[in-house]
């Protein structure tokens, strides 16, 4: 099925717009003025963006520790994003999360996780959610291949299964769980995985923007239907190390390198889209120009914003006390 | 009395009341005491209320401590005259027994005087009915935010010689939550309800506070149902009311608040425990029932003041009317007692506040029951 | 009104709000139980208590949901749930069970609002057994509540009666917060009057059980009971005691236990749970600190030993707090005089 050219613009947008804004964060990082642990997603946009093009606002997604792309892609306010991570007032999350739990639920972004493996069971409640409230919702967990081995993993594999929900667990899989590979962490692998808790699994190239999207709408038309969970193994390479600060003494020296000349989802979207005529390279040139905006409007914003005060620190711990 | 010793023992408040604390002594061994004396306050889940001796003498034991809490008919002391010896006391209070055989009996009394739901029109209506006897069956209808039991002091001295029907109004105690528009004619409609539900084509009415308006109410629509009417300081006779009170009594939901609330309702502020407050934030927390005086508050005491005036219907009243009205009312002035005719016999009692049943308890008993003495013979 | 069991208390709460709220959902090992079983019963179970039973009967499988043993999934799927429209009540059977999904409960449900800046609700209850006295032993008898109250973010509610429960676990629903709502599993059978309608007892405030002018005895939980015996024994022998029932541990009524030690001056803790880090710690260290002019004798805290809960019924009686261990106690600090001050 074609993808319409809105989608497609939009699509190419939101990559680019994690491309410059992970870039910016590695440089500013670099400079101490942001606090905490940052994960970047370069080299990884096409799988956010390829599955996000298939959901709405409403259908629900959970995302990880490296999650600034997966809440781009689902439409999460980039200045309020860059604030957050800048620990300011005006962060999506009033300066009270951080880069590891930005959240947007009335985007359907149920947040960041800063534990491993923390996604799936609450994809498994939102997609009971979606079914209990009959709403035509699908919930989609993002988690690594790292997490992949976390029994909570599992457990929600099974679980999805057996009540038959509307879920789609995305294996992000970018050859490390830290600075650990996963041909020695994960025992076995995915398609097995999924065989054993009786669901279909679908894989593709993480770096092929086409490939993720045709395939994770697969995936989401499938539990969409009534017919359960899928897993959608997306094969990727991380650009950046774990968090930032990482030397990467882990990675074969050529590795990064090869994967930024051979794999960069964003020069294969060009392309493909110049070659079949999909869309005109200027209209892509002007998108590139005004995200570069956009994200220098956001760091500067961010740097201005006012810190969270006094009153903020016992504020929103509940509903009500 | 002429006994020579007299067992104090943990009094019955309404049949409901199991057991009770006793709060304090109010004399010391040795004191002389009254017959009708207050010797001690008991605490139940409903209220704090004097114990009255039941003779005279001297206190020469207090068996039972302040503070404990003790079964209905347990020994709380020993009055006895001064020529009793120190080894007949001890005697008798080693050999005093609550009286079981009789406890049984109250058992058997108690089940069929517990309230019960009866269907009256659209309503499930909470009902203790006691006694037998009188010219008519008397009905005891409370006021706004209150139950059946601010009658537990009332009830079962007149079912002496009455049958005596007590209930909660709709949105009420244990009763349906359904107000209508809360107005005091849909309350009134739901006693005339009632009334049919339970065969009753003539009674006694006896209304407090709202209770009284909704008296007069049904004596308007129904006057043939009002046999005599017992007002005791009632809604509808003035403008003036004591809103903001009313406003905590429905929605104070912590038990100091509520205390605090429920203070303004008597004139000793020590009758009202922290039990009684919990007793009546256990009914506001029913689902429905703070909706439900919600709607009762803005249809009768909206913008602050009563909103229905029953002058015109006192006015015209064909049967015997008699008013009580403590003088230290905080929640309906005693005001309101100017406008009467001079038909009703008016008891206007000092140092009382808005509930002169709870507060003059014995005085008001003895004066409602020579009162439906004296209707009987006039009717 | 009339008398109920624990049990059907609860039983009664979770089924006045699933009619109340759709969006209310039932999970748990076996709150149905019999899926997939060769007899084709369901609700073959209704909880391995029975405290759910029927519930599925009424409401059907899309809202009563039997769960593999996987506590970690599903506990988070409460979570992910109530994070997104449901009001989920998962059970987890036996708190000590939590050990499986503390991430779910500690990193998730409870930190949802406060990370997100106060824009997630997470109206969550998680409803588990706790308690000794069953011989369950060391891995299915603890009184876990102590540390989920450490955990900013959850309310934990200790209901001491079938009345208590009933409000409180009402409450628990209605509420837009995550509440451990824990039930001791020795208490299941006491009876007493409970509404038949739905009722509310909000948290946060504690309960007076007694009201007395010498000893303030907070109590826990299953502890109340114990403490309400001692106090009316102590009663005849001349002491009077408050009994204090907190009935949510977080939050905490820190103000009505002041306010007693302040009218007592004198404070006896009964916490089921182990020793070190517990409720009666904790409401020592706020008494010390805030009402410590007022204490006229030490502090004692009624509390088990710092060991597993033993299986055999001689140690789990010997480990347990009980009426008499309260009694004295409390005649402990009544003993103790009061220094002069010159």
């Amino acid at each position: 099925m074609q993808i319409s050219t809105e989608t497609l613009l939009q699509s190419y947008r939101a990559m680019r717009t994690i491309r410059v804004f992970e870039e910016r964060l590695h440089r500013e990082f670099a400079t101490g003025e942001i606090p905490g642990f940052v994960h970047l997603y370069c080299g990884e946009e096409a799988s956010a963006v390829g599955v996000c093009a298939n959901l709405t606002d409403q259908d629900t997604i959970a995302s990880t520790h490296r999650g600034h792309g997966h809440c781009i892609a689902k439409g999460v306010d980039v200045g309020g994003m860059m604030a957050e991570i800048y620990g300011r007032k005006s962060g999506v999350c009033r300066g009270k999360g951080g880069s590891m739990h930005i959240a947007d639920l009335s985007k359907g972004m149920l947040g960041a996780n800063g534990i491993v493996g923390g996604g799936p069971p609450l994809i498994c409640g939102a997609a009971l959610s979606h079914k209990v409230l009959k709403d035509n919702g699908v919930a989609v967990a993002f988690f690594g291949d790292g997490a992949s081995n976390e029994g909570t993993t599992l457990e929600s594999l099974n679980l999805a299964s057996v009540w038959q929900l509307p879920a789609v667990f995305v294996v992000e899989d970018n050859g490390y769980g830290e600075a650990t590979g996963a041909s020695y962490a994960c025992a076995g692998n995915q398609k097995d995985r999924a065989a054993g808790f009786g669901m279909p699994y679908m894989e593709c190239d993480g770096s092929d923007f086409f490939a993720v999207h045709d395939t994770a709408r697969d995936a989401i038309d499938h539990a969409r239907s009534g017919k359960g969970p899928v897993m959608l193994h997306v094969h990727l390479q991380r650009w950046y190390g774990h968090f930032e600060g990482d030397a990467m003494s882990y990675r074969a020296a050529n590795e990064v390198a090869d994967a930024k000349k051979n794999h960069d989802c964003l020069e294969s979207f060009r392309t493909r889209v110049e070659q079949e005529k999909l869309l005109d390279l200027n209209a892509l040139d002007e998108i590139d120009a005004s995200v570069a905006d956009e994200v220098e409007s956001a760091v500067q914003a961010a740097k201005q914003a006012p810190w969270p005060e006094e009153a903020d620190l016992m504020a929103d711990v509940y509903v009500k006390i | 009395m002429t006994h020579a010793l007299t067992a104090l023992t943990m009094p019955k408040f309404g049949l409901a009341m199991t057991e009770g604390k006793l709060a304090s002594w109010a004399f010391s061994p040795g004191d002389t005491v009254k017959e009708g004396d207050e010797v001690a306050d008991i605490e139940t889940s409903k209220i704090t209320s004097g114990y009255e001796s039941p003779a005279s003498g001297i206190l020469r034991k207090q068996v039972a401590q302040a503070g404990e809490t003790l079964p209905v008919g347990a020994l709380l002391g020993v009055v006895a005259d001064a020529d009793v010896s120190d080894a007949d006391i001890e005697a008798f209070i080693a050999s005093f027994k609550a009286d079981t055989a009789e406890e049984g009996g109250e058992e058997a009394e108690a089940a069929n005087t517990e309230p019960r739901l009866i269907k009256a029109g659209d309503h499930n209506l909470n009902v203790r009915d006691v006694g037998k006897g009188g010219s008519a069956p008397l009905l005891l209808i409370h006021g706004f935010g209150g139950d059946l039991s601010n009658w537990m002091l009332n009830q079962d001295v007149l079912a002496r010689s009455h049958r005596v029907i007590t209930f909660d109004l709709p949105g009420h105690g244990a009763s349906s939550k359904d107000v209508g528009d809360g107005s005091v004619t849909a309350l009134a409609d739901a006693v005339s309800e009632l009334l049919k539900a339970l065969n009753i084509s003539s009674a006694h009415v006896m209304g407090h506070s709202l209770g009284g308006g909704i008296a007069l109410a049904l004596l308007r629509d129904n006057p043939g149902v009002v046999a005599s009417l017992t007002l005791v300081a009632p809604a509808g006779l003035g403008r003036e009311v004591n809103a903001p009170a009313l406003k905590d009594m429905v929605e104070a939901d912590r038990t100091r608040d509520m205390q605090k609330a429920l203070e303004a309702l008597v004139h000793d502020k020590s009758l009202v425990g922290r039990k009684m407050a919990d007793n009546v934030l256990k009914v506001r927390r029913l689902d429905g029932a703070r909706d439900a005086l919600r709607t009762i508050e803005a249809s009768c005491f909206g913008n602050g003041q009563q909103s229905f005036d029953m002058r015109p219907v006192l006015d015209a009243a064909r049967v015997p009317v008699t008013l009580f009205w403590g003088e230290e009312d905080e929640i309906l002035p005693v005001t309101g007692a100017k406008n009467v005719p001079d038909s009703v016999t008016k008891h206007i009692m000092p140092k009382i506040g808005h509930m002169p049943q709870l507060e003059k308890t014995a005085e008001l008993n003895r004066l409602v029951e020579a009162f439906l003495e004296k209707s009987h013979v006039t009717a | 009104m009339s008398k109920k069991s624990f049990r059907q208390a609860i039983n009664e709460a979770l089924r006045q709000e699933m009619r109340r709220d759709p969006t209310v959902v039932l999970m748990g090992e076996d709150v149905a139980g019999g899926q997939g079983g060769s007899s084709g019963v369901k609700d073959a179970w209704g909880g391995v208590l029975g405290v759910t039973k029927g519930l599925q009967t009424e409401f059907g499988e899309s809202r009563v949901l039997d769960t593999p043993i996987s506590e970690a999934s599903y506990i988070g799927a409460a979570a992910g749930a109530a994070a997104t429209g449901l009001r989920p009540v998962a059970e987890l059977m036996f708190v000590d069970f939590v050990g499986c999904c503390l991430d779910q409960i500690m990193n998730q449900a409870a930190k949802f609002r406060y990370m997100f800046g106060g824009k997630a609700r997470t109206p969550l209850v998680i409803r588990a057994m706790y308690g000794a006295g069953f011989n369950a032993a060391a891995q299915h008898s603890q009184a876990l509540y102590p540390l989920f109250t450490h955990i900013p973010g959850l309310k934990v509610v200790v209901p001491s009666s079938p009345y208590e429960a009933k409000g409180l676990l009402i409450e628990a629903i209605r509420d837009d917060d995550p509440v451990i709502f824990l039930e001791n599993k020795v208490m299941y059978d006491d009876e007493e009057e409970v509404p038949d309608e739905a009722y509310t007892i909000p948290f946060g405030e504690a309960n007076l059980t007694r009201e007395g002018n010498d000893v303030t005895i907070v109590a826990i939980g299953r502890m109340v009971g114990m403490a309400n015996e001692a106090a009316d024994r102590l009663a005849k022998q001349g002491i009077s005691c408050t009994v204090l029932d907190p009935r949510t541990t977080s939050p905490l009524d820190e103000q009505t236990i002041l306010e007693c030690v302040e009218d007592t001056g004198r404070l006896v803790i009964v916490d089921e749970s182990s020793p070190r880090c517990n409720m009666a710690c904790d409401i020592s260290a706020l008494v010390a600190e805030q009402a410590f002019g007022a204490l006229k004798a030490p502090i004692r805290r009624v509390v088990p030993p710092h060991t597993p809960v033993p299986f055999s019924t001689p140690l789990e009686k010997l480990y347990m707090p009980s009426a008499e261990k309260i009694e004295a106690a409390v005649k402990s600090i009544m003993m103790q005089k009061t220094p002069e001050v010159a």
